[in-house]
């Protein structure tokens, strides 16, 4: 379950998407989230969701993969597009067995809303699968510069998330460890009813977040030796490297916002 | 010229300066280290060893006494600048990763002194180059061993060019490979740059190859000198609950069983050639 869903995942790859900048591909997705909403006829869904199928055939990462990744996203559309179905009473009646109505209207609305929601899950899980976390951070720190003027600590806050993402699997094989010493102990976390589970849960994390205190403690430690003294006066080591493709995506945006408002009707 | 790299002078250091019951972890302590030398540091513990790691690098300052590095004495002032010629590797492999991945954890003190782009990209090369650990440059962390994390440890220390390093137990928590590789490391480091290192460790082994040995009791220095000298009283030693190292132990023992060693030996090949000798002799 855990392996195969892909939110937050990244998958190394070489395809033109994966080589944009993440100052672009961020920025593309904010926009892009916003335009989808000019999109209010078939026509326009159509031309969003064939603009995502192309996006994610640049990507190279495959349908399949994608679907299958997001299956509990689709349970979520469905329910969405049949509330739709069923609780829209406009339009010209469809069918009509006994208890459910399906009205045209309903169909319409169900059919656009998961439209939507599909193109934009798709968008992102593209964004994030290919985009490395560390490159993400980059970006949101650069885009978040001009936000230092009204003192918004931008450096710190792009330190603490690239920190965090770097302990993530170091603090997961921790549980696994302290779960194992546990369980050796007698201790038992996979039965018994909820409330003794929530009670076995407690020794789990206490030892977790003394070594965390620990570790954050050492790590600081090794930080200032290391000279660390604030985003003062720092150079960066990954420079971002914006290209024509970035422009050309942003271009091409636009031109997607023209189009779809050009189509509305 | 004195090339002295650093210096303690009757340096005594209180984690509770208020409270009169607490021991000092350091006390009246006074030694320098020449440009070049191999110090190691040894002593049980709780015996303030890692205190006077933070001491040296102005973590901590000391209540009484002076330390100076670099030729300069240890302020508020002179800090960073002190800090910046020195490279620090601790014990735990995981907790002194900054960077997600190699590279960038070796170029985060570059980044912190402010290197320009052209210059770091050149340094962490050199730097992963002189751990040998150029194939790595994209790993991350989770991906490495506990030996290669403090190589990686080690090139993050060296791409600023420090004159000096300092090893808090950097090989305590490796296997005997790990161990072994990092000890390398260091001995060819020192033998194409001349480095000069202070090597904290509760593994006399690694301490006997260092060109002196300094061992500390319950805050005090209690011996310093080479290791021959140090090993040869041999008993201080075990009463501070020090063990010699192996071949050490075996002189002494056969010793007792009557067999007449030429030598004190500190290496197993030392031992076995004195043996063949007095094998032959027989
Ligand atoms: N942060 C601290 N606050 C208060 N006391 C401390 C602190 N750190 C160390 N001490 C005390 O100072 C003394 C020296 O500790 P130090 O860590 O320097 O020993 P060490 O020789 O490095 O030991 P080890 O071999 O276990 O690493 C010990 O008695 C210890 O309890
Ligand atoms: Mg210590």
């Amino acid at each position: 379950m855990m392996e195969k869903m892909i939110f937050g995942r990244f998958i190394p790859g070489n395809s033109i998407i994966h080589q944009m900048d993440p100052r672009a591909k961020i920025s593309f997705v904010f926009v892009f989230i916003a335009i989808v909403f000019i999109a209010n006829s078939a026509v326009t869904y159509g031309i969003l969701l064939g603009f995502t199928l192309l996006v994610v055939f640049l990507s190279k990462i495959r349908l399949y993969f994608l679907i299958n990744g997001l299956k509990p996203v689709f349970i979520l559309l469905i329910f969405t597009f049949f509330l739709h179905i069923f609780f829209t009473r406009e339009g010209d009646l469809l069918l009509d067995i006994g208890f459910i109505e399906i009205y045209e209207e309903g169909l319409r609305q169900g059919i656009f809303i998961s439209v939507r929601f599909l193109v934009l899950v798709f968008i992102t899980s593209i964004l994030t699968l290919t985009t490395s976390p560390i490159s993400i951070t980059d970006g949101i720190e650069v885009l978040l510069g001009p936000f230092k003027r009204v003192k918004l600590p931008v450096h710190e806050l792009a330190l603490m998330m690239s920190i965090s993402l770097r302990f993530i699997p170091t603090l997961m094989d921790e549980t696994g460890k302290i779960l194992k010493a546990q369980m050796a102990r007698g201790s038992d976390i996979g039965s018994g009813p909820m409330k003794e589970r929530i009670k076995a849960v407690v020794p789990l994390l206490i030892p977790l977040f003394v070594s965390a205190f620990k570790r954050a403690e050492d790590l600081a430690t090794a930080m200032e030796v290391r000279g660390y003294r604030g985003g003062e006066g720092r150079t960066r080591y990954r420079q971002l490297d914006w290209r024509f493709v970035d422009s050309l995506s942003l271009l091409v945006l636009a031109g997607l916002a023209g189009m779809l408002w050009y189509f509305r009707v | 010229m004195n090339s002295n790299i650093l210096s303690f002078e009757n340096v005594t250091f209180t984690y509770a300066p208020e409270d009169e019951t607490v021991k000092p972890a350091v006390q009246d302590l006074s030694f320098s280290i020449q440009d070049g030398e191999w110090i190691a540091l040894v002593g049980h513990n709780g015996s303030g060893k890692s205190t006077i790691a933070k001491l040296m690098n102005g973590l901590l300052f000391p209540q009484t006494g002076k330390v100076s590095a670099m030729g300069r004495m240890m302020e508020e002032e002179s800090l960073w600048d002190i800090r910046s010629q020195m490279g620090m590797v601790f014990q735990n492999p995981d907790n002194q990763f900054v960077g997600a991945t190699v590279q960038d954890d070796v170029a985060f003190a570059l980044e912190n002194n402010g290197v320009p782009h052209k210059e770091m990209v050149l340094r962490v090369k050199e730097a992963l180059h002189q751990v040998k650990m150029e194939a790595y440059f994209d790993h991350e962390p989770h991906h490495l061993s506990g030996g290669q994390k403090q190589r990686v440890a080690i090139a993050g220390a060296l791409a600023l060019r420090p004159r000096l390093l300092i090893l808090d137990e950097a090989t305590s928590m490796l296997d005997p490979q790990g161990r072994m590789e990092v000890i390398e490391t260091i001995r060819e480091l020192r033998r194409a740059t001349g480095l000069t290192v202070i090597s904290i460790t509760h593994d006399l082994e690694e301490a006997a190859m260092a060109d002196r040995i300094l061992v500390m009791n319950a805050g005090h220095k209690q011996l310093e000198g080479t290791p021959e000298a140090v090993f040869l009283s041999g008993n201080q030693l075990t009463t501070m609950g020090l063990d010699l190292p192996f071949a050490m132990r075996m002189t002494h023992l056969l010793r007792e069983a009557g067999v007449e060693l030429e030598a004190e030996h500190m290496t197993e090949d030392e031992l076995v050639d004195d043996l063949w000798t007095y094998y032959s002799r027989k």
